[in-house]
């Protein structure tokens, strides 16, 4: 068998290999092909953020124009939502899972392929519109709305030509991906785990996929429906968001954030997986409270169905509605709090190494606690109705996406590296990645809390000299140099690490689940026979068969 | 590589749920989510509309094609479960039976649409009532259609006597779906035909 895929590694025309990898149904190369599509979206989006903190360097500037600005950070954060994000956690689920849980492949290997080349379509559509947003003879013009779309905007009377067509039919496709992608996650990990791997000695790996799984079933199916109303407004005539008719924008509001709020725990909830796989591993110690873990995390999917409404103080509530949606959001602070309080007693008394990974996971731990602290701030109504569409919220959740969801991403990509590709990251051109990164993103985003606090909104193309806001908005510019150079220094290290990088092995970290039980890459069969679980830590029990975790558990 | 990590004592039974069960469940609920979306903006609308024509003006309840497709779920089950016993022919027969009650249901669901739009003027751009009413309708509707499209596959293998016992799970899975297109059909009756009349 094995000696069958050389012969074949060796004869292959390039041709060949891009219908191999078109034509795949094996969890691994989607997995990587999901990565590498959000990889080329990351950098676009990047691209799209530098343009706009040129423009927003000094007042009074003309860098861009007005409508130029408004097409940049729709496609911004709409790119970086649906095209960065989940492409890259589906991707990382879809590669590990499987292997985590001893299993060979996804429940629906078929079903997983077409998942990801609907995310693919979505995306390539969405970018479609720069050439086509006025109909393929008129020119191109890029969604003007923003990210959440608000109604009346998206009506045919404000919203000539395609470009917001392309955005809802975009976002239609690659929701139909995710949901596919969901169903398979699901039924991989209920129906497929290896002999002995019950719900309880799941990798925290799996059980985060698990919950985001869940997540996504209840949470992208009301944008899709919301997508389908929009699109019968927009095509059909309908009324679903017209005011002239009895139609309500409010109802849009509701619909998008009973999506768009699950949708940042659907995107954090992978992160705390990979936390939770790294941090043990580098601090020598078993994951402290696996069940409160579990617990903590099931908690949040299911508060953070009820939280929606607090992106809408300044809509206006009901004084019970208010106090309601203050009070769940509030609530998700505790589950978050045991979380952080795990990871912390999980490297308290440990012997930690400070490696790549290990070093992310700990900028990770103290950015998210930040980032909660001003979601907690933000949460109360009245701190809201001031605040609310200012770039104190812009700096408050990219604090989250950025200081929390990035950093764990750079911690997955430096831990899983070598076992994808058999070679070690640079771990020197890893902590310059790291440090350099690091100064960036707080130069932007500490900073750029200040002029939020002294009134200014977000998504204005420029604004007046004399307002306080000049040095602050200079200094989140500058920020963004350090944090290209770390991304410039990944993407290098990334590169040549693939061919001189040290050789991995099977197991370079000494760690504790399945994965690292087979060779770096993993054959296309993951496992020559099907591994066999006793306790938390299988690897752990086979190397220490004296003392294995499973007399304890 | 990737040997036997470690040896669990023989007898140990080691059983999961079925893939494809665990998968139309969790396909259910992402449906389920889509429904309540579209349930709770026709429920919102109710009465909302500033023009004509209002729902008691035009619609007719659908009775007869209700009942069709609920009773469709009991032959549903029965044949399901005659599949599991090896009664083929019984099988044969009920599945069948099953995808014409679904077919009645369509085809009144077509004529009332053909009445309202030719004979009513009334269509989804008329007010937001007719907005609501053929997204939520079509929306279900949309879904008896896949269900069919299953059902037809099925019989058609049935009849040509491709379908045995062994399959018995497979069925059950599409079962499963032609239910929960039943089941929405109770809440969409009821929101649009009780409530909203």
């Amino acid at each position: 068998m094995a000696s069958e895929s050389i012969a074949l590694t060796v004869h292959r025309s390039p041709l060949q290999v891009v219908y191999e990898w078109m034509a795949t149904v094996d969890h691994k190369k989607i997995g990587l092909m999901y990565i590498v599509y959000a990889l080329l979206f990351l950098v676009i989006m990047g691209i799209e953020a530098i343009l706009m903190r040129i423009q927003l360097a000094h007042s009074n500037s003309t860098f861009l124009s007005p409508q130029v600005f408004n097409r940049l950070f729709t496609m911004h954060g709409t790119t970086g939502v649906f095209f960065v994000a989940m492409p890259i956690l589906f991707g990382f689920a879809n590669y590990l899972v499987p292997l985590m849980i001893g299993a060979r492949d996804m429940a629906f290997p078929r079903l997983n392929a077409f998942s990801f080349w609907m995310t693919a379509f979505g995306g390539l559509l969405l970018y479609a519109s720069f050439f086509a947003g006025k109909g393929f003879s008129q020119g191109g013009i890029a969604p003007d709305v923003g990210w959440f779309a608000y109604a009346p905007l998206t009506a045919p009377a404000f919203s000539p030509g395609h470009s917001t067509d392309y955005w809802t039919l975009s976002l239609l496709i690659a929701g139909v991906g995710s949901i596919g992608g969901a169903v398979n996650f699901i039924a991989t990990i209920i129906s497929m785990r290896c002999r002995g791997m019950t719900l309880s000695r799941m990798p925290l790996m799996a059980w985060m996929s698990l919950v985001m799984s869940s997540l996504v079933l209840v949470t992208i199916s009301p944008l899709t429906a919301a997508q389908l109303m929009l699109m019968v407004d927009r095509y059909m005539g309908g009324h679903f968001f017209d005011t002239t008719a009895g139609g309500s924008v409010v109802i849009w509001i509701h619909f998008f954030w009973i999506f768009g709020h699950p949708e940042v725990y659907v995107l954090i909830i992978p992160c705390f997986g990979f936390i939770s796989e790294i941090v043990p591993v580098f601090s020598r110690k078993a994951m402290f409270g696996y069940p409160a873990m579990v617990a903590a995390s099931v908690g949040i999917g299911f508060v953070s169905l009820g939280v929606w409404a607090h992106h809408m103080f300044t809509v206006g509530m009901p004084s019970y509605g208010n106090a309601f949606f203050v009070l769940t959001t509030m609530v998700v602070a505790v589950p978050t709090g045991i979380k952080i309080f795990n990871w912390l007693a999980t490297m308290w008394g440990g012997k930690i190494v400070f490696a790549t990974p290990m070093i992310f996971c700990i900028g990770f731990l103290f950015q998210f606690l930040i980032a909660g602290l001003t979601g907690i701030m933000l949460a109360t109504a009245p701190f809201d109705w001031q605040l609310a569409n200012s770039y104190f919220v812009v700096a408050h959740f990219h604090y989250v996406i950025v200081g929390g969801i990035l950093f764990s991403i750079f911690a997955a990509f430096y831990y899983w590296y070598p076992k994808i590709t058999g070679r070690m990251l640079s771990e020197m051109l890893g902590k310059w990645h790291f440090w350099i990164f690091l100064i960036g993103f707080h130069l932007t985003f500490d900073f750029m809390h200040v002029p939020g606090l002294l009134g200014m909104p977000r998504r204005i193309y420029t604004y007046e000299a004399g307002r306080g806001w000049e040095t602050w908005n200079m200094i989140s510019s500058i920020g963004v140099i350090f944090q290209a150079a770390g991304i410039l220094i990944f993407v290098y290290n990334m590169i040549q690490s693939y061919f001189r990088g040290t050789i991995a092995g099977n197991d370079p970290w000494d760690a504790w689940t399945l994965e690292w039980s087979t060779t770096s890459p993993p054959p296309e069969y993951d496992f020559a026979t099907l591994p066999v679980v006793r306790s938390r830590r299988p690897l752990w029990d086979l190397k220490h068969p004296d003392d294995p975790d499973w007399k304890y558990e | 590589m990737g040997a036997n990590v470690v040896t669990i004592p023989a007898g140990d039974s080691w059983q999961l749920p079925s893939r494809g069960r665990t998968g139309m469940i969790s396909l259910i609920v992402a449906e389920s989510a889509i429904f309540t979306i579209f349930v709770a903006a026709y429920v919102f609308y109710i009465g909302k509309s500033p023009d004509g024509p209002t729902p008691k003006q035009i619609l007719h309840v659908p009775i007869f094609a209700t009942i069709c497709l609920l009773s469709s779920s009991l032959t549903m089950h029965a044949a399901a479960d005659s599949l599991r016993r090896g009664k083929t022919a019984a099988f044969r027969l009920l599945w069948i039976l099953t995808l014409l009650l679904g077919l009645i249901f369509i085809i009144s669901t077509a004529r009332e649409w053909h009445r309202l739009i030719y004979g009513q003027g009334f269509t989804i751009e008329t007010n937001l009532f007719g907005t609501t009413y053929y997204s939520l309708v079509g929306l279900h509707a949309s879904h008896v259609i896949a269900g069919l499209a299953g059902l037809t596959i099925v019989a058609i293998l049935g009849v040509l006597g491709k379908v045995r016992s062994e399959h018995s799970e497979r069925c059950d899975i599409l079962a499963l779906y032609w239910h929960f297109v039943d089941a929405v059909w109770i809440v969409v009756f009821s929101v649009v035909y009780v409530i909203g009349r």
